[in-house]
């Protein structure tokens, strides 16, 4: 019985997930401009209109680099405080967590304002505006943690017990991290990463303080053209083709590292 | 090897491994913050518009004896409980079943179920359910409608940070053996015994894991608030106004202490039950 | 997205004068607070184009074809000029002024606050409008405005102009309302169906009702408010409160509201109007009988212009009917040059957006940001600053 509860609730839960995206695509098609419920008119003008976006885009180019950006530090910067925390002792090391949890814990409207005006006060007289890179910052401040807890988690799991084999056995440090390490942290990276590129790819609040003039990433292009009647439509088109697309990289994830690669740690 | 020499050695590699992440993160961000809490004892001249580095405690007198910031804390405050306590409520069930209860292949895809909604843009999913909850809307016709306002924020904010529930969790179940489970039953345990004695305690960092994400994105939101909130307004939408379109940036970092505030005492209550390293 | 736009066009420290749309008596060569406007000369004669201009402007101000190909008055502009156009899009107009101040920009698309801070602080030169042939077409009601000129120098060109009209369900609201009094009724039968511009701004469409209705409180400029007035202001709108179903900051959202009927009377553009009776809602948009508040832009040239030649040839060609025309039927505004008119694809849009009608734009008074010292020039009293209009609109809000 007990499983038919839950079998239920499954159900639901997923309807509750999916009932507002399905209105998405049905107003994809919707001749109104507004999102007029019910819709009177089929239209796939928005299609076609999305297709000839080209700032769409040129704003989707710019948050596949923001966030591949993004995710490359937060790739280097997370596995190696994983390692330190996790393959030494060291004073304060209980605190490294809570600094590291800090910039996804804090509201993103802090950590935007904060940035922003550092961004000013001390890098802008340097002759580095806000551009690109500054969003590329900010969003890989907050997506370090993905990487750090999947790495820790699978560092702790492991032990050392092969590293010590492969250096008793007189393999070099690189070699010992080129054949024993990085395999056996790859798929905690990959499902880290993956998890920071998403973070990174929806992310508006920070990115609306830290992005440069001219800068404009999918969701800001989003939300610039939301507000336009004449635009909004396309914006659900976007968005449709988003969900579909990113099966993909999830798909592709599972495959590759196993199920729990693409959730295992949040 | 030579122990003092291993020592060093390992010294050095420590100092190779944290220096970079704890300039970023030690130093460029707790430094930005601080910069912001500094100036949050500044004010703006009205005038010209620029920041005067005096030190004042005006921003703060306004903020604690004006009113009305304490009951939109409040309010932000009761919004992001609710989120946070629907979230686990959906989350562990669902959770439960994709880990425990699904075959192995379903789960494959009920992981990508759950996972691929964060894709699609938040804002096109808050409106999305502007839509549904208008006045002659889908819901309207089907079991009416709450009407833009503060429930309709709790709902759209559960909606959008939902899989961020889901996601820890899981982990944590999967990670749960079914040996346990079984022993459990095999006591003589029943299902909502076994749940609540053993599951549970053991999803405790899991779950202020998930918390941290619904209850924090909650607090800082200003765009929900702003589509399906009706005439409310939240912590965050105080912050964005005053740094946005007034230009004070002093006075919006002193309203942002109260969520940074909030915030750092959350995490400082649930870090003792190992949910940082559940994120 | 024209909400940010106008809110942030109110961001920013801003002298700007007592005058609403009409009246043209301008103030003299120093602003207020005893300002003097640092001496900058203008460009005398018009040279070979640099090939480029740096632009910085307002979204949707400057369109290549990249958002719709249709849309696009920059492509014929570069191949006839030579000047490649390179844009930055500001969201606020502090970030404007910041732009402007590095000397990498040639033109900018300021607004009522922004304009007087660069005039004031030298970053832009007065404008010789011989070498705009354009500018005469421009509409008089727009030039040598106290946001766009100092001593009858023109300190660039004016782009267009819009105001905040009243709408109203023509199914539900009867009679139609004739005065903003309906929004602000305490007895309305609309309560919970009423919006408001959701922007401590709209203070000033309290005042100017009160400035009308209410003679004794002496308000004068609906910009420039004392104590009382500033508290009977935000007294009327805590009452409103009480009615409001929601407050609205962007035209996606107002025409959805009054589509499905969450919405049935309250502040709104014309453009907004124009969608939802398109989209078949049963809207009307009036001009009430105490005015109304409204905005307007203008094409300024950096003093360290590199490319001033080409920037020249930009702020003729902006203001050139046809593109004049096309940017003010995307944007969804009145246009400022009166030929204009006959290049819009509908060819009722100035009607509409009574882009030709000085007597209904003198009933406007524009977007200006309220300071310490008072707009409308009083100096016995301190008016409340933009600030104090932010923190008071949180109360309203509750």
């Amino acid at each position: 019985m007990t499983r038919w509860v839950l079998r239920s609730v499954m159900a639901l839960g997923l309807f509750f997930i999916y009932a507002p995206l399905l209105l998405v695509l049905v107003n994809s098609f919707n001749g109104d401009r507004t999102f007029g419920w019910p819709p009177h008119d089929f239209t796939t003008q928005w299609w076609s209109a999305a297709w000839h976006n080209g700032g769409a885009r040129d704003a989707l180019w710019t948050s596949v680099k923001a966030g591949l950006g993004a995710t490359a530090i937060a790739l280097v910067l997370g596995t190696m405080v994983a390692f330190a925390v996790q393959r030494f002792q060291f004073f304060g090391r209980d605190t490294v967590s809570l600094l590291i949890v800090l910039p996804i814990a804090l509201p993103g409207i802090v950590t935007g304002i904060a940035l922003d005006s550092a961004w000013r006060s001390v890098i802008a007289p340097l002759g580095l505006g806000k551009g690109l890179f500054s969003v590329i910052v900010g969003h890989a401040t907050f997506c370090v943690v993905t990487v750090y807890n999947n790495v820790l988690a699978r560092l702790r799991r492991s032990g050392v017990s092969f590293e010590e084999a492969s250096a008793d056995l007189g393999a070099s440090p690189a070699q010992t991290f080129r054949y024993i390490t990085f395999p056996m942290i790859r798929s905690a990276l990959l499902a880290g990463g993956l998890l920071a590129f998403a973070l990174s790819f929806d992310e508006i609040i920070v990115t609306t303080f830290t992005a440069g003039p001219g800068i404009q990433t999918l969701p800001i292009w989003i939300f610039n053209n939301l507000f336009r009647p004449n635009q909004a439509p396309v914006v659900n088109v976007v968005a449709a083709v988003l969900i579909v697309l990113s099966v993909l990289p999830v798909w592709l994830a599972q495959r590759v590292a196993g199920p729990e690669a693409g959730a295992s740690r949040t | 090897m030579d122990n003092d020499q291993g020592l060093g050695r390992r010294r050095w590699q420590l100092a190779a491994l944290l220096s970079a992440p704890m300039l970023w993160l030690g130093v460029a961000y707790l430094g930005a913050l601080a910069v912001l809490l500094v100036s949050a004892f500044w004010t703006v001249n009205g005038f010209t518009g620029e920041v005067v580095r005096e030190f004042s405690l005006q921003n703060f007198r306004t903020i604690v004896t004006e009113e009305v910031y304490r009951n939109v804390t409040l309010r932000s405050l009761g919004v992001a409980v609710a989120v946070t306590a629907i979230c686990v409520v959906l989350a562990l069930p669902m959770a439960f079943y994709m880990a425990k209860v699904a075959s192995p292949r379903t789960r494959h895809w009920l992981v990508i179920a759950i996972l691929t909604p964060l894709w699609a843009s938040y804002l096109v999913k808050a409106y999305a359910w502007r839509v549904l909850l208008a006045n002659d809307g889908p819901l309207d016709s089907l079991i009416g409608t709450p009407g833009y306002g503060l429930f309709a924020v709790v709902i759209v904010l559960s909606y959008l940070w939902l899989p961020y529930m889901i996601l820890p969790i899981y982990a944590g179940l999967e990670r749960l053996p079914d040996s346990l489970l079984e022993a459990s039953a095999d006591l003589g345990a029943r299902g909502g015994r076994t749940f609540r004695g053993v599951v549970l305690p053991i999803l405790v960092p899991s779950i202020f894991a998930g918390s941290i994400f619904t209850f924090s994105l909650s607090l800082g939101d200003y765009i929900t608030v702003q589509i399906v909130g009706g005439k409310s307004q939240l912590i965050g939408n105080l912050v964005y106004a005053n740094v946005g379109a007034a230009n004070n940036l002093p006075f919006a970092a002193a309203i942002a202490c109260v969520p940074v505030l909030i915030m750092v005492v959350y995490l400082t209550a649930v870090r003792r039950s190992g949910a940082l390293e559940e994120l | 997205m024209r909400h940010k736009l106008l809110m942030s066009a109110l961001a920013a420290g801003v002298l700007v004068l007592a005058g609403c749309g009409g009246d043209g008596d301008d103030g003299g060569g120093s602003g207020p607070g005893g300002l003097s406007v640092p001496k900058v000369d203008k460009l005398a004669a018009l040279g070979q184009g640099e090939g480029a201009v740096n632009v910085i402007a307002w979204a949707g101000y400057v369109e290549d074809g990249s958002t719709d190909p249709k849309v696009d008055w920059v492509s014929g502009f570069e191949k006839e000029t030579g000047c490649q156009v390179n844009t930055k899009v500001a969201g606020t107009s502090d970030e404007m002024v910041t732009l402007m101040k590095t000397g990498e920009y040639d033109v900018v698309s300021a607004s009522g606050d922004a304009s007087l801070r660069l005039i004031y602080g030298g970053d832009v030169a007065p404008v010789n409008t011989d070498l705009i042939a354009n500018y005469s077409d421009v509409f008089e009601g727009l030039k040598n405005k106290q946001w766009n000129s100092v001593d009858n120098q023109p300190y660039g060109v004016p782009h267009g102009r819009g105001a905040n009209l009243l709408m109203y369900r023509t199914d539900t609201v009867k009679p139609a309302p004739t005065s903003w009094g309906a929004v602000f009724d305490a007895n309305s039968p609309y309560q919970g169906k009423i919006t408001a511009y959701d922007s401590p701004i709209y203070i000033a469409d309290a005042a100017l009702y009160l400035m009308k209705t209410k003679p004794d409180l002496g308000i004068k400029n609906p910009y420039a408010l004392d104590e009382t007035q500033f508290k009977a202001a935000t007294d009327l709108l805590t009452e409103q409160n009480k009615l409001i179903g929601e407050y609205w900051s962007d035209y996606t959202k107002e025409v959805q509201a009054f589509k499905s009927g969450d919405s049935v009377l309250g502040t709104t553009w014309q453009v907004i109007a124009n969608l939802a009776t398109a989209d078949k809602a049963p809207v009307e948009a009036i001009l009430p009988a105490e005015g109304a508040t409204g905005w307007s832009d203008t094409w300024m040239i950096s003093s360290k212009a590199k490319h001033p030649n080409c920037g020249y040839l930009w702020m003729n060609h902006i203001i050139s009917p046809k593109a004049n025309a096309g940017v003010a039927e995307w944007f969804g505004e009145a246009p400022a040059n009166k030929l204009s008119c006959a290049e819009t694809a509908d060819k009722n849009h100035c009607t509409t957006f009574h882009a030709e009608d000085e007597a209904y734009f003198d009933q406007v008074w524009y977007w200006t940001t309220p300071l310490a010292q008072c707009v409308d020039g009083r100096t016995d009293v301190t008016c409340k600053d933009y600030a104090a209009w932010t923190q008071a609109w949180t109360t309203i809000k509750g």
